[in-house]
């Protein structure tokens, strides 16, 4: 695995993986993001209890896991990066990151449309949102301190060790309901027992949770290549491919 | 369809104004993000030529005052 894994240390390498996979990721993530969408708002059944109300978690759910997974993932570019002191994986790093900052204020604002009709507030000191603040603040964090640095590569190792220290958020937000007596509801989706929720809803909820996924993984892999463009700027390699880029958006357009 | 009108689908038993804040709020900034992707990497493209472009020039500058002072 370490034989096909070491190419990726090299940027130029990794750039074409990037374009190989990001067609994919893009049509999937395009696909399921709008059959998602129209099922969990037109089609799927109103719940028994909230109403139409309830149709925010196809949207709410997706981003809050997704904000999470894509801490994970970044926290892990950075351990990568420190340890074998892999550029790509800063790289990707600094990609994630301003992917799960987005991702953590969907999460956090159709929260809080939620919880307007349903606990009658918009915002409540509560630990599961408190925990989910943190987490967008925690990007904001990594994505300045690497901003904070001429050094890029001194800039890297501050941003990463950042990453990793604010892993210990992850725990407190998802045990957060179980530890506090919040205002947020206990987990329906992620827990050990079988999901406290009919197919007809699961379903669509399923494929929304994809359609972000890939949504999200085809922005990773662009910013990836945005972070290698930027850096590598002055190699051979990439001036060649940007000239090639712009000949063929010349006779594109002819 | 679960909506027995388009009346009854934009006003989503009620809670209309806070299910489609969520989910235009949730596309809007997943397209904004994406796009900003887009845009960016084809600002670099041209970036790096401008750069390469300006290199090219200053090495020709640099040979040029290399030739007349011999």
């Amino acid at each position: 695995m370490w034989k096909w894994l070491h190419p990726y240390a090299k940027t130029e390498k990794t750039y074409w993986l990037c374009q190989t996979l990001l067609p994919w990721f893009s049509v999937l993530g395009l696909v399921a993001l709008i059959t998602g969408a129209i099922w969990a708002l037109a089609f799927s059944p109103a719940d028994y209890q909230q109403g139409d109300s309830y149709r925010i978690f196809h949207i709410h759910v997706p981003s809050a896991i997704l904000s999470k997974s894509l801490y994970m993932g970044m926290a892990i570019a950075a351990f990568v990066g420190l340890v074998w002191q892999v550029k790509t994986a800063f790289m990707s790093m600094m990609a994630i990151a301003a992917v799960g900052a987005v991702v953590t204020f969907v999460s956090l604002v159709t929260g809080s449309a939620w919880g307007k009709p349903m606990w009658g507030t918009w915002w409540e000191w509560d630990a599961r949102m408190t925990s989910q603040l943190v987490l967008l603040f925690l990007f904001f964090g990594v994505m300045s301190l690497y901003k904070s640095f001429e050094d890029k590569q001194q800039a890297s190792k501050a941003a990463g060790v950042m990453a990793i220290v604010g892993i210990i958020n992850l725990p407190i937000i998802h045990y957060s309901v179980e530890w506090w007596n919040t205002l947020h509801q206990g987990a329906t989706l992620m827990k050990l027992d079988k999901p406290s929720m009919p197919l007809e809803m699961l379903l669509p909820f399923f494929v929304s949770l994809v359609g972000w996924s890939s949504a999200c993984g085809a922005i990773v892999l662009l910013r990836i290549q945005n972070e290698i463009l930027r850096r590598e700027m002055k190699r051979p390699w990439v001036i060649a491919l940007a000239q090639q880029n712009v000949t063929q958006s010349n006779t594109a357009t002819k | 369809m679960y909506f027995d009108s388009i009346q009854d689908f934009w006003s989503m038993g009620g809670y209309g104004l806070y299910v489609w804040l969520s989910f235009g709020i949730g596309f809007l900034s997943l397209c904004l993000l994406w796009l900003d992707s887009i845009f960016a990497k084809r600002k670099l493209m041209s970036q790096i030529l401008t750069e390469q472009a300006r290199q090219v020039r200053i090495k020709a500058a640099k040979q040029k005052q290399a030739g007349s002072s011999v």
